[in-house]
């Protein structure tokens, strides 16, 4: 799409708009230069950079288990996975600044808890197996939920999303291998299977928000194309995808409610306890005061870093305006094997 | 290709493997994302080192994980914690600038290990390069952090003999070694504002130690912490 923002404020907006409707409508790209409702702009930064926040928080259920894995290649993977989980914050965060905002601003938003990030991970990682149920349900969750945004109608997210499915699809696959593992290891192993799976599975099914009638965001943004399809048509697919896997994994899913409807072609399942879900959101959680305050204190405790590297940096920028070089940098030829600098 | 000798590649395995634990304990915690990403790259690149030299000793999850301290070969200052990221930088430049000298020695051999260095060696250029950046960035940036990475520094010096004390079936010439290490990190903390520390370079209750099995204090807390759960299911696989 091409509409660009009009020079002067003295245009009408309603042909932006209706431009914008139309372009939306024939699943066009909206791209960071055209026009755009400033509704639909607030409702991009709110959504993406409670997307990244949530990859930069989720860091730490999982983290909590580097310095404990129990095999050498069961820890590179799990290191691994942390990190692309700040890669996926940092492209998401990109794209969120597309929309004229900052990472520094949103991170500010995140520590004054001004803005959320998925409910899931205020729960606590208790044993090695809840690092497997993470990847499976709650990856799981997260592809179900994300597969959809690579159409959505905003360009720089949409590309994001992309490369991030990629990725979070790998992960889930590991973390169903790790819960496989241990179903058919040791009896001891298995139980530890089991119990994570019977604490991960409800807070996953939340993690595709409220149910439709209760969706405040939900009507608008499926007309924007930001989003594709309802939270409760999610949830189905995804429960009717993870049934099949649990059999195949040797695990129960913890609801007897559980059963397939032939009419329907799908599972049904027992009631979300949704105030549960509703106290975890206003911060009642088992962990959303731990997550928050390990964020704010990782960010306050690097603020002398994050100092010295801008006053580095004004330095360097400052000699080479000048031409100056250090004495010491003159000296440096004979003992240094290459510039460091 | 000849065999590696198996107390050498137990060294250096045991060094990459501490170090990247140590490094692991920074997930969640970095003073920004993109050392988020820095650091676990740093670590997984070791990690991956150490699984292949622990390997050419024996089976690497046994090796890491049902040894005692005692029987731990990395030197001492790979073991020490993180402390802020002044410490975390300075354990780095030290250790990544002796790796990569080290590493670019033994790519010339014909062993096993020759093997490991000559692929590693890049990785360990970029750690390196990674450390000394920091290095420049809080020795000349703020007092404070001047002042923290002098500390640092100054801290971590006395467990930087070690490094030079010969590993048995490792044909490097130490002196050398140590000559251009002093030389490269003399120059990189001149560039720095930063002054290289003047104390001994170990204490005499420490010299060598590691390589010997003789660690430090936090080192015992940390393998607790490391090898509890795979210790807790005899037999089990993961």
């Amino acid at each position: 799409m091409t509409t660009m923002a009009p020079d002067a404020g003295t245009q009408d907006d309603a042909a932006y708009e209706a431009r914008f409707n139309a372009a939306v409508a024939a699943e066009e790209r909206i791209e960071p230069r055209d026009w755009m409702p400033d509704a639909y702009r607030a409702s991009l930064v709110r959504q993406i950079a409670q997307h990244a926040h949530s990859e930069i928080i989720g860091m730490q259920p999982e983290a909590n288990w580097i310095t404990r894995a129990p095999s050498l290649r069961r820890k590179a993977i799990l290191m691994a996975k942390v990190q692309d989980e700040a890669g996926h914050g940092l492209y998401l965060y990109s794209a969120a600044e597309t929309l004229g905002t900052s990472r520094d601003e949103l991170l500010d938003r995140l520590h004054a808890g001004r803005q959320k990030y998925s409910s899931i991970f205020n729960y606590p990682t208790l044993t090695w197996a809840d690092v497997g149920a993470i990847g499976w349900l709650v990856d799981g969750a997260a592809i179900t939920n994300q597969v959809p945004l690579c159409r959505c109608s905003y360009g720089p997210y949409a590309r994001a999303m992309v490369r991030i499915c990629k990725e979070e699809s790998f992960h889930q696959r590991q973390g169903y291998e790790l819960l496989l593992a241990l179903s058919k290891g040791t009896e001891a192993q298995h139980a530890m299977a089991q119990d994570a799976v019977n604490r991960w599975w409800w807070p996953s099914l939340m993690m595709f928000g409220p149910p439709d009638d209760e969706s405040a965001h939900s009507a608008q943004s499926m007309a924007w194309r930001i989003k594709r399809h309802s939270n409760d048509e999610l949830r189905q697919r995804f429960v009717d995808i993870c049934v099949p896997q649990a059999e195949s994994l040797g695990l129960t899913l913890p609801d007897p409610d559980l059963t397939w409807d032939e009419e329907r072609g799908h599972y049904a399942f027992g009631p979300i306890d949704w105030d549960e879900f509703r106290e975890v959101l206003r911060g009642n959680g088992p962990c959303n005061e731990q997550r928050i305050n390990q964020r704010r204190t990782a960010h306050e405790e690097g603020a002398w870093v994050r100092e010295a590297a801008t006053a580095y940096a004004a330095k360097q920028a400052e000699r080479s305006r000048h031409g100056y070089r250090a004495p010491q940098d003159q000296q440096q030829g004979d003992t240094q094997e290459e510039d460091i600098a | 290709m000849n065999p590696a000798p198996a107390s050498a590649a137990l060294a250096l395995g045991d060094d990459a493997l501490v170090l990247s634990h140590r490094l692991g304990e920074w997930a969640g915690h970095a003073p920004v994302l993109e050392e988020e990403l820095a650091l676990a790259n740093i670590a997984l690149d070791l990690l991956g080192q150490a699984r292949v030299l622990l390997s050419l000793v024996g089976d690497e999850d046994e090796l890491a994980y049902l040894r005692e301290e005692r029987a731990f070969r990395n030197l001492q200052l790979v073991e020490q914690p993180r402390g802020d990221f002044a410490h975390t930088i300075a354990r780095q430049l030290y250790f990544s600038s002796y790796q990569r000298l080290l590493y670019e020695e033994l790519a010339q051999g014909d062993t096993a290990i020759a093997e490991l260095a000559s692929k590693a060696v890049k990785e360990v250029d970029y750690h390196r390069d990674h450390a000394e950046h920091w290095t420049l960035r809080l020795g000349d940036g703020t007092a404070e952090s001047h002042q923290r990475m002098q500390q640092a520094l100054d801290a971590l010096w006395r467990y930087t003999g070690e490094a030079f004390e010969p590993i048995e079936g490792l044909a490097v010439d130490w002196a050398t070694l140590r000559a251009r290490w002093t030389d490269r990190i003399t120059a990189v903390l001149r560039q720095a504002t930063l002054t290289l520390p003047n104390g001994p370079q170990s204490g005499a209750w420490a010299a060598g130690g590691g390589r010997q099995g003789v660690h430090t204090e936090p080192f015992g807390r940390m393998l607790a912490e490391m090898q509890h759960l795979h210790r807790s299911h005899p037999g089990a696989t993961w």
